[in-house]
């Protein structure tokens, strides 16, 4: 048993290396596949540089094109694209005619704040759910309250909160104001759904765990049951829930452009949506470049994470 | 003892039946919302503007003096043919990758496997996004959008459906028979792999509902003043801080419909698993 371990252990470090290589894969994959998919988009992008309306000749789309880069063949505009690509840069906002990592930049501050404070709230919430629920009957009304808050849809819990917290009770302020108290809202608003998967996926690997003969063992110790969860049956169910992270940031970052529209605050899910809308395909490119990055990044976090969580995968199972 | 099991049975059955009856109403109101309002959701009164929930008007009137209550109702039509449309569309398009994959030799079933897995990892809403980014803002885009987004976990689904009916006995006993390949998976696998489809399906039908109405909120959907609920949320939120109503209610029927969809597929998967409800 204890071998087989190791050996499990051994192969995930070595293949390291082919999990970076993997992740390279994985962006280089999406970037063609993107580059691709919009280039069959219709419509001109000179339209979207200068206005549909606007009344130029055609020799100046043709200088405009050129500028672009855009005359050239589809091949060398990819391969240009790469090579720019693996340079870092990300090419330039036909509307805005500024570098798409600039304006990334410039909006990633308050979406990883909004982000990594509802992840919190999230954790916080599922955690505390987990702890709470012994009885048959808080189960029930915890799992009723879980299905509530994975089937409401964000935009519509927010406008909820605004409604109660903000002109109602007046406690968080209704627009973003750039405070610590402005984030509140969108936060929780950000972090009920995910609270709920988190939740549900905790108590589905606590059952599991406390159905282990260890239980029986900790129990006879005289140990509290917030004890026995804190320190061992959660410690089961994390290991089960890391392999969701991946969803998790995902859900965070496709929510993040619900609330921040809903809340009218700045950031990451703004500029995509505005891109969208306005066909500014760099951005929109950029923008799936980086989704794919952070993707890779994550997955491969919780891979080494996976080994510190769980202590079976690289030393044999001592609980005392 | 079976007493005991008829009670539980009845008590698990409850939610399920409301669910039921939920949606029932709900397509009944998609089909003939006339049955259940006379008002008209593109009436505008402007002598009505931002009423509160009363009798006449249940869910208030909004900004234009519309009604409420009849919009919701007008909108489930839009919302019930996003959801069963892109439901429909991605339950095809998944059964048939997911069967094709588990039928594929090692290599092609691998690449396909791994593209469904990379895809699934990103949630529903986000693939729909990047979806409606490629293809442009539109009704039908959002259709389109919600069915490819929805589309893989139909496909890995039915991979392993697809994977595990092979094993069974009536499989081999057709093969041995010399029946072929396309005939074995058009007239055994695919049926058979149906069932535990269809209750995933019923959960995804609120997952789609709800996928499409915050792309509508974003205005990436039907225009104003089109009653659809994702559209008449995002115009309620300016006047939140007067008129909550315009907001609050289509969204607790959007809520609704999800849990009341979820509820049923979970209550179908228990009967598709040949356990009792």
């Amino acid at each position: 048993m204890k071998n087989s371990e190791q050996h499990t252990s051994g192969l995930r470090r070595r293949t390291l290396f082919g999990r970076l290589g993997g992740m390279v894969l994985v962006v280089w994959g999406a970037a063609t596949v993107g580059f691709l998919a919009l280039r069959l988009v219709p419509g001109d992008p000179v339209d979207v540089m200068l206005g549909v309306h606007a009344d130029v000749s055609e020799s100046v789309r043709e200088s405009v094109r050129a500028d672009w880069g855009l005359a050239d063949p589809p091949i060398m505009q990819y391969l240009a694209y790469l090579g720019r690509l693996v340079r870092g840069d990300l090419g330039t906002s036909y509307r805005l005619q500024s570098p798409v990592a600039d304006i990334i930049g410039a909006q990633l501050v308050p979406t990883v704040a909004l982000m990594t404070l509802a992840l919190a709230v999230a954790l916080v919430l599922a955690a505390g759910s987990a702890l709470l629920a012994r009885g048959a009957r808080s189960r029930a009304l915890l799992s009723m309250l879980e299905l509530f808050a994975v089937s409401s849809p964000t935009f519509w819990t927010g406008l909820v909160l605004i409604s109660i917290f903000g002109f109602g009770l007046g406690w968080f302020p209704v627009v973003a104001t750039g405070g610590i108290a402005a984030l509140v809202l969108p936060a929780v608003t950000l972090a009920l759904p995910v609270a709920g998967i988190i939740s549900q996926v905790f108590r589905q690997g606590l059952d599991a765990a406390s159905a282990l003969p260890f239980v029986d063992t900790v129990r006879a110790r005289g140990a509290t049951h917030a004890r026995l969860v804190v320190r061992h049956t959660l410690r089961h169910a994390a290991a089960n829930s890391v392999t969701l992270t991946g969803y998790i940031v995902g859900s965070l970052l496709g929510g993040s452009v619900l609330v921040e529209t809903v809340f009218a605050r700045p950031g990451l899910g703004r500029v995509a949506l505005n891109a969208i809308i306005n066909r500014d395909i760099p951005i929109v490119l950029g923008i799936i470049v980086l989704a794919a990055v952070v993707f890779s990044i994550v997955n491969l976090l919780v891979d080494l994470l996976a080994d510190r969580i769980d202590p079976r995968l690289t030393a044999p199972a001592v609980y005392s | 003892m079976s007493g005991v099991f008829g009670q539980r049975t009845l008590q698990r059955r409850v939610p399920a039946l409301l669910a039921a009856a939920f949606l029932l109403l709900l397509v009944m109101s998609a089909v003939a919302p006339a049955l259940f309002t006379s008002a008209d959701p593109l009436q505008t009164d402007v002598a009505a503007a931002l009423l509160q929930p009363s009798r006449h008007h249940p869910f208030g009137t909004d900004q234009a003096g519309r009604d409420v209550f009849s919009r919701v109702l007008y909108g489930s039509r839009y919302s019930l043919v996003i959801g069963f449309g892109a439901t429909a569309i991605a339950l095809a398009i998944g059964l048939a990758v997911g069967a094709a994959a588990a039928s594929m030799r090692r290599f092609g079933d691998g690449v396909l496997s791994r593209a469904i897995e990379i895809v699934m990892a990103f949630p529903e809403f986000l693939l729909a996004l990047i979806v409606i980014a490629i293809i442009g803002p539109g009704e039908s885009s959002l259709l389109i959008a919600v069915a490819i987004a929805v589309m893989p976990a139909y496909a890995r689904v039915a991979r392993v459906q697809t994977l595990v009916v092979r094993r069974a006995g009536y499989i081999e006993a057709a093969r041995t028979l010399g029946v072929a390949r396309t005939s074995t998976l058009l007239r055994h696998i695919i049926p058979n792999t149906l069932g535990p489809l269809l209750a995933m399906a019923t959960m995804g039908v609120g997952t789609a509902i709800a996928a499409g109405a915050g792309l509508s909120f974003l205005g990436l959907g039907p225009k104003p003043p089109t009653p659809e609920w994702g559209l008449i949320l995002s115009e309620g939120r300016n006047f939140l801080a007067t008129a909550w109503w315009i907001a609050v209610f289509p969204g607790l029927v959007i809520t609704a419909t999800v849990i009341a969809t979820s509820l049923l597929g979970r209550h179908l998967q228990f009967v598709s698993a040949g356990r009792r409800p």
